[in-house]
This record gives structure tokens, C-alpha cells and sequence, in this order.
């Protein structure tokens, strides 16, 4: 039993990371007690030095980090056998979690992305929906995301340029993209050599380039400083707090509503309900005791992968498989982001990219999504292409040597010596459906430290990710060879273990039968307990997730505010 | 944010103090290192932290031809790559160690019994022969192959190349210059992301600006410094 009892919250969140940093403001905001139940630390710019060795080589601020203890296993299929083990998990623990030392690529999915099953049917006919996915509408469009997206890219501050306000087109940004109320906070982050020889090449293909968007300060923001472009922003915190990580932006706000309590270094183990099957509070470890947080309203927000496994750790009585899983869809309609079958290029010249950021891109969305006609095509969905201004000497130096010189000595130095800053790859996120057989479950034989099994993956890409995969690897080539380019490596789309871009596990549906969440991201059937993260999102679209996670997460604590008395325990 | 700030505090570039630190420290525990010094091509060879001398010739001689110097400048024995390897083995790559020991005495069984000499007494193209069987993985005596040993040492090879000088390799930044990289600056300037520039070397490590910098050392905590450096 808990040794300890904190006095009882309003609402306790799991984990203060992209999606619970974000809620918490909300919340905290509308007088609600908040708990912010974290399993790492808090961090501040003295630990972002831009060192390569540690950040991208050795997983620092990875390490010792209670998902570094849990990292899920992985096999393609239920009948393969489980492959081997990642040695650091991909995401962080921090207040803040990864969004500390992500891209910051913050993009809107587009509008066809909510709606694949309806958009596919009324456009090339219902037998298009590939066989075997599980694939549904969103239970939300765009328009009603929409405020959510424009309440976080002002909050946290997102540099870009708008395609369409309110119906204007303007060709300078992403012409595709769905109508936004109003341009961006902030005007996108530089342009560079590179970025811009990378977009005249795609308009000489007739494609319409732009800058991407990123939750990075384009200029001094919100009392913090503009980016500085050093090169260390992958996998790297920044060192001018120029990255808005919540831990620089909605955390502290909430906390200095008074209202937020931070607790960091806390595992938590379990989610308790009551003889009603309503969630009462979290069970948790911190400095060797166990602990229980009473509260009115559970929000779980750790990883995709972490909020699978805690929901079906979580048994009781009245959820005897695990936490709102009695119709058997906790794990279900998981997806592994489609990013492989990327393009490398080596040019016959410097491209001086050693400084910048990933987010500091060409972004090219002719391909994306139902963008482009499939009348004749065998998929559906597409790619955004991304090109950007990143390098850092220990990559450089491991570049791909495309069949033009050995692998080390005399030779392989000489070629690296001259080709180190000529390289790049295309940066490809494709459309990625769910399907029946690829879902998240409890691993059988492996443990955490704690004795508790770890997530399981099984998962694979199917015929429609791959045919996607090679479309879209073409367009690269092409835009690659239009600006010069003298040899190209195709790469290859392989099973995905853990990784940053996972979706599904709790997907949100009007339907319970076939969805754990409802349209307001709370459980079918646990009212009050609430899902933040891209587990619950049925679609991943071509664009990185976290913008549509932090709007979401905005959207289910404002439904939460609103509906108080009817979610809230009594 | 001035990238030319090199004072932790105490007056010492922070290079300048390690470098320091590991003489004194390492003199301290193995009696008689200094006196390893081997100066060939004008090289001096750092006290050992973790490896056995023996282990360590070999490593040394493998690193300089995985990373040759030759008419392109230095390599990785000018870049002290070993003696990054040497330190982390104490430290980060600790888990790397048995590999390390197991592999290295591989090398020179294989060496003497192929070429009648311990590796690092080979010719540079008997050596580049033993490592060419190594890395198609038919040279005998591995666990669990050749070609494993052989790519753990050309990743710890390049990351102590390329690494921040901090870590012990890429000294004097040769690695850096080596494929061009202009070097850390905290604020970079639009000038310097256009196509044709070329930003002087600013020949800095993370670790010199007071921001990232250790806290100063203490009389007395020479040992834990170094570890602290992995």
C-alpha cells in the first residue's frame, strides 16, 4: 500500500511533456489544481552544450531515463521472432520531454488527413481504402482543429508562412495547406544558400517550394531570444531557449498560475479506479516510496507507447484486461510513421550547411497527401518532401561514400575530406495507414527493472506504404537531380521499431467498438479519464505529429474546463 | 553570445587544464607512463587511463591506418583518437572494454601468426592487410567475428577523429579541419549560411565557453575530473 497520501488534485496529469505541458496551461488557467506527475527532471540551457558525441552518439539527455528502462521490444509480425532491442528509447523524460530537443518541425495536418475513408471513397470509389486497414474518419475535421492549432502556434510561438488565410492563397507559403485564420506569430526561420538553391530547383520541376514551420523563434519572441542556428538543434536542448519546448513556455506559465504543481522524478505504476470503474488518482514512485495522488480527472500523456503499456498494467475488477481495454482496442491501430526509403545525394560542390537546424528547410508538398490525382495511381496518400541546413562533423565524416571510394584509409579519407559538406538526404514523411495486424501489446518475457513487462510492437508496412515510399522517393530524386546532384542512393523501407513518430494504441472514434477514445480524447469507458499524445490519432499524415498532438491536448482540456461537472468524479 | 570565450574561471582554457589534468592524474596511478611516450612522426603519446601498453600499441597503429596520415594532413593518430578510445573505456564505453581486450590481442595472434610480427611492428602494408581480412571477416581468432571488432574500431576511430577535442581526440581540431568544418559558433551569422562562404575555423570546443563548462576543479579531484570528461 501507498505510504503516503498528497492531498487530493483536480486534475493529475502523467507526464509534462509536447502533450501534457501543453494541457496544463488550459486547465491550470480555468482555477482547476493541477498535479504534473513527471518521470524525468528539469533541465536548463548550462545542459544543452552543442556536443555531437554526447547528444546524437550517446543519447545524452537520454540517458538514465526511465524510458531507457522500458524501451519497447520489436517483431514485423506475430509469428516472426522479436528482433533486437534499441539501446536507448527515442523519446525523453524531462518537464518539457522531447519537445526539450525535437525538430520543432510544427505543422497542421491537411485537411484530407481527418477525413481519408470519406475524401478516398467520394473521389476514387470506397474499394481505393486499402484491404486489411482499419483505417476510419476522424470523429473531427480540420475547421473544428483548427482554433486548437492557432491557440498553440500563438502560445508557444511557430515561425512559418501561411499558404491560405481564410481562403488567400498566397504562393510564398504552403498553397495546399488548410485555411488558417491568420499567418503565423512569426515570420520563418532564414533562408539559407542551400534551402534557397534546393527551392529555385523545385520550381524549375513546377513544384511550389516553401519554408517549413517550426516552433523555433525566428526572432526574439515572448521575451526569449531568436535562434541562433549553431547546428547542434537535432537531438540537441537549445542553449538560448529559442526552441519552444513547453518547458520554456506553457509549463512555467501554468505553474505561475499557482495552480500547477510539478513533481518530477516520478514513475508511475498504476492507474487506480473505483468500485464504479472511474479513475481516482495515480499510483506513482519517487526516492524509493510509493505514493498515490487522488484526483478528479486522470489525463494520460506519456508516449505512445508508455500510454498503451500503463493502460494495460492497469487491471482491476472492473477492467480486467487493463484500463478502459474491455473491448480489447488498447495497442490496436498502431502505426510506425512511413520515413524510410529516403533519398542520399552527393553534389559536385560545398554546400555549406554545417550550420542551421532540421527545421531550417525547403518543404515541398505537390506530393503530399490527396494533393496530387490518383486516378492512376495504386495508393493513396503521399509525402511532404523536406530538404534542410544541418550537418555536424561526426555524421559528415560517416557519409555514404556511393560506391566511389573504400571504406577507411588513404582513399576514404581523401574522398571524405573533399565530400563531407557535398551530401545530403531528403528528409520523406509519407502517408501511414493502421491495419489489423500491427498493434502494441505487453511484451511476455521482457521486464523493466520493476518487474513490469514492456510494450511490445508488432508491426510492419504494408503494400500501400511501400508503393507511397517509392512514388515519393522518385519525386526526391528528381528534385535532387534538378539541382545538380551527381549520384543518388535510394534507401529502403524496413520493418520500424520505437520511434519518434508513432500513432495509435488508443485511437479516438465516435465508435467504442472499434476506438478507446471519444471525440473529446476521453475514454469510452472511463469518463473521467482523459488520452493526450498521438496514440489517439487514427491517421498520421505527411508531417511531423507534435502540432497536432499539442492542439489536440489544448482542445481535450478545454472540452474538460467546459464539461466539469459532468467529467470531474464527484 | 561570444564563441571566443575560453576561461572557465580559473584563468586555464579548459583544454589546456585537462590536458594538464591527465598528465597529472595518470602519472599518478601508473608509475613510469610518461616515460611510454612514444614520439614517431612527431606524436607524443599521452599516458595510458584504461588500456594495457601493449593493447594500446596495437590500437594506435590500427587507428593510423584507418585514418592515414598522409600528403591530406594528419589523421588519427595526429587527431589522438587511441587515446579518446583509451580514456572512454574508463568511462562511457566501459561496456566496450572486454571487446577491446579480446580484440586487440586477436589482432597481434593474427598478425604474428599471418606476418610474423605483432601488428604494430608490421609495414603499413601488412598492417592495411590484416585489417582488409578483418573487415571481410576472414581473419581467424574473433569473438564473436572479425568484421565486429573491426567496425567498433572504426566507429571509436571516427568518433575520436571528429568528436569535440574535450573527449581527448580531434586534437589541435585536425578532424575538423580535416573535412572543413568551420567549427562551433554559438550565433551564427546569415553571412554565414550563404552558399559560397567560408567561415574561418574558430578551432573552439563546447566545453570552452563558461556557459557548458564544468564546474571549476577542486585541489584534489584530478582523477574524478577525468572521468567526469567521458
Amino acid at each position: 500500500m501507498p505510504t503516503s497520501q498528497p492531498s487530493p488534485a483536480d486534475v493529475v496529469i502523467i507526464g509534462l511533456g509536447a502533450a501534457g505541458g501543453v494541457a496544463a496551461l488550459p486547465l491550470a488557467r480555468a482555477g482547476l489544481t493541477v498535479v504534473g506527475l513527471e518521470a524525468g527532471r528539469r533541465h536548463s540551457p548550462a545542459d544543452f552544450a552543442p556536443d555531437e558525441l554526447r547528444n546524437n552518439v550517446r543519447g545524452w539527455p537520454h540517458a538514465v531515463q526511465k524510458a531507457n528502462r522500458e524501451i519497447p521490444t520489436h517483431r514485423p509480425n506475430a509469428s516472426s521472432p522479436t528482433l533486437p532491442r534499441l539501446a536507448v528509447h527515442p523519446m525523453m523524460n524531462a518537464v518539457g520531454g522531447t519537445s526539450l530537443h525535437y525538430w520543432a518541425q510544427s505543422w497542421r495536418l491537411n485537411p484530407w488527413d481527418f477525413k481519408v475513408v470519406s475524401e478516398t471513397t467520394r473521389r476514387y470509389g470506397a474499394s481505393r481504402v486499402p484491404r486489411g486497414s482499419t483505417i476510419e474518419d476522424w470523429p473531427l475535421d480540420y475547421a473544428e482543429l483548427e482554433p486548437y492549432y492557432d491557440a498553440v502556434e500563438y502560445e508557444i510561438g511557430v515561425s512559418g508562412k501561411a499558404g491560405n488565410v481564410n481562403g488567400t492563397i498566397d504562393p510564398r507559403g504552403n498553397v495546399f495547406e488548410g485555411p488558417r485564420r491568420r499567418e503565423y506569430p512569426m515570420p520563418p526561420l532564414r533562408r539559407t544558400g542551400f534551402t534557397e538553391m534546393m527551392a529555385d530547383a523545385a520550381r524549375s520541376l513546377g513544384w511550389r517550394p516553401f519554408p517549413g514551420p517550426a516552433a523555433i523563434n525566428s526572432q526574439p519572441n515572448q521575451d526569449r531570444s531568436a535562434c541562433m542556428y549553431h547546428g547542434y538543434c537535432d537531438r540537441g536542448g537549445c542553449h538560448v531557449s529559442a526552441k519552444n519546448s513547453t518547458a520554456v513556455t506553457t509549463i512555467p506559465r501554468a505553474e505561475a498560475t499557482g495552480r500547477l504543481t510539478v513533481v518530477t522524478e516520478a514513475t508511475v505504476t498504476r492507474i487506480e479506479v473505483d468500485a464504479r470503474g472511474r479513475a481516482s488518482g495515480v499510483r506513482y514512485l519517487k526516492d524509493g516510496r510509493e505514493l498515490f495522488q487522488p484526483a478528479r480527472v486522470v489525463l494520460l500523456a506519456s508516449y505512445v507507447y508508455e500510454n498503451v503499456r500503463l493502460l494495460l498494467l492497469s487491471t482491476s475488477p472492473a477492467f480486467p484486461r487493463g484500463l478502459s481495454n474491455n473491448r480489447g482496442q488498447v495497442g490496436r491501430h498502431y502505426f510506425a510513421h512511413n520515413l524510410g526509403g529516403g533519398a542520399t545525394a552527393l553534389f559536385p560542390r560545398d554546400l555549406n550547411t554545417w550550420y542551421g537546424l532540421p527545421a531550417q528547410g525547403t518543404a515541398v508538398d505537390d506530393w503530399a497527401d490527396d494533393n496530387f490525382d490518383h486516378s492512376g495511381l495504386d495508393f493513396i496518400g503521399g509525402g511532404n518532401l523536406f530538404l534542410y541546413s544541418d550537418r555536424r562533423p561526426i555524421a559528415a565524416a560517416n557519409m555514404n561514400t556511393f560506391g566511389k571510394a573504400p571504406q577507411w584509409g588513404s582513399r576514404w579519407k581523401a574522398f571524405v575530406s573533399e565530400n563531407a559538406d557535398r551530401w545530403k538526404n531528403a528528409y520523406l514523411q509519407k502517408t501511414t495507414l493502421p491495419y489489423e495486424d500491427n498493434y502494441l501489446d505487453l511484451d511476455p518475457v521482457v521486464k523493466d527493472p520493476l518487474g513490469f513487462p514492456v510494450c511490445r510492437i508488432t508491426f510492419d508496412f504494408k503494400e500501400n506504404e511501400r508503393r507511397v515510399a517509392a512514388f515519393v522517393q522518385e519525386k526526391a530524386v528528381q528534385w535532387l537531380q534538378a539541382a545538380g546532384a551527381i549520384a543518388i542512393e535510394r534507401g529502403s523501407v524496413n520493418p520500424t521499431g520505437p520511434t519518434t513518430h508513432a500513432y495509435g494504441g488508443t485511437r479516438m472514434g465516435f465508435d467504442a467498438e472499434t476506438n478507446v477514445v471519444d471525440r473529446w480524447g476521453f475514454s469510452h469507458e472511463v469518463p473521467n479519464l482523459g488520452i493526450l499524445g498521438a496514440s489517439v490519432m487514427g491517421t498520421s499524415g505527411s508531417r511531423n505529429p507534435t502540432l497536432t498532438v499539442q492542439a489536440l491536448a489544448w482542445r481535450t482540456a478545454d472540452h474538460l474546463v467546459k464539461s466539469w461537472s459532468q467529467r470531474a468524479d464527484a | 553570445m561570444d564563441d571566443s570565450t575560453k576561461d572557465t574561471g580559473t584563468g586555464v582554457s579548459r583544454r589546456e587544464w585537462l590536458k594538464t589534468a591527465g598528465l597529472a592524474g595518470a602519472a599518478a596511478v601508473v608509475p613510469g607512463a610518461l616515460q611510454q611516450s612514444v614520439p614517431a612522426g612527431g606524436v607524443v603519446r599521452e599516458p595510458l587511463e584504461t588500456l594495457t601498453q601493449p593493447e594500446a600499441d596495437a590500437l594506435e597503429a590500427v587507428a593510423a591506418r584507418l585514418i592515414p596520415s598522409d600528403e591530406h594532413g594528419p589523421g588519427a593518430r595526429e587527431a589522438r583518437a587511441a587515446h579518446y578510445i583509451d580514456r572512454a573505456l574508463g568511462g562511457a564505453l566501459a561496456s566496450s572494454r572486454e571487446a577491446y581486450r579480446d580484440g586487440l590481442a586477436a589482432v597481434d595472434r593474427y598478425a604474428r601468426s599471418t606476418k610474423g610480427e605483432r601488428f604494430a611492428d608490421l609495414s603499413p602494408a601488412d598492417q592495411d592487410a590484416v585489417l582488409t581480412d578483418m573487415e571481410r571477416n576472414v581473419a581467424t581468432g574473433f569473438v564473436p567475428s572479425a568484421s565486429a571488432f573491426f567496425a567498433l574500431l572504426r566507429t571509436h576511430t571516427i568518433h575520436g577523429t571528429f568528436c569535440d577535442p574535450y573527449y581527448g581526440g580531434n586534437r589541435n581540431f585536425v578532424g575538423w579541419d580535416l573535412i572543413g568544418y568551420p567549427g562551433l559558433r554559438l550565433a551564427v551569422a546569415e553571412a554565414d549560411q550563404r552558399l559560397d562562404a567560408k567561415p574561418a575555423p574558430s578551432h573552439t570546443s563546447a566545453y570552452d565557453d563558461a556557459m557548458f563548462a564544468p564546474k571549476p576543479p577542486r585541489a584534489g579531484l584530478w582523477l574524478r575530473l577525468i572521468r567526469h570528461a567521458d
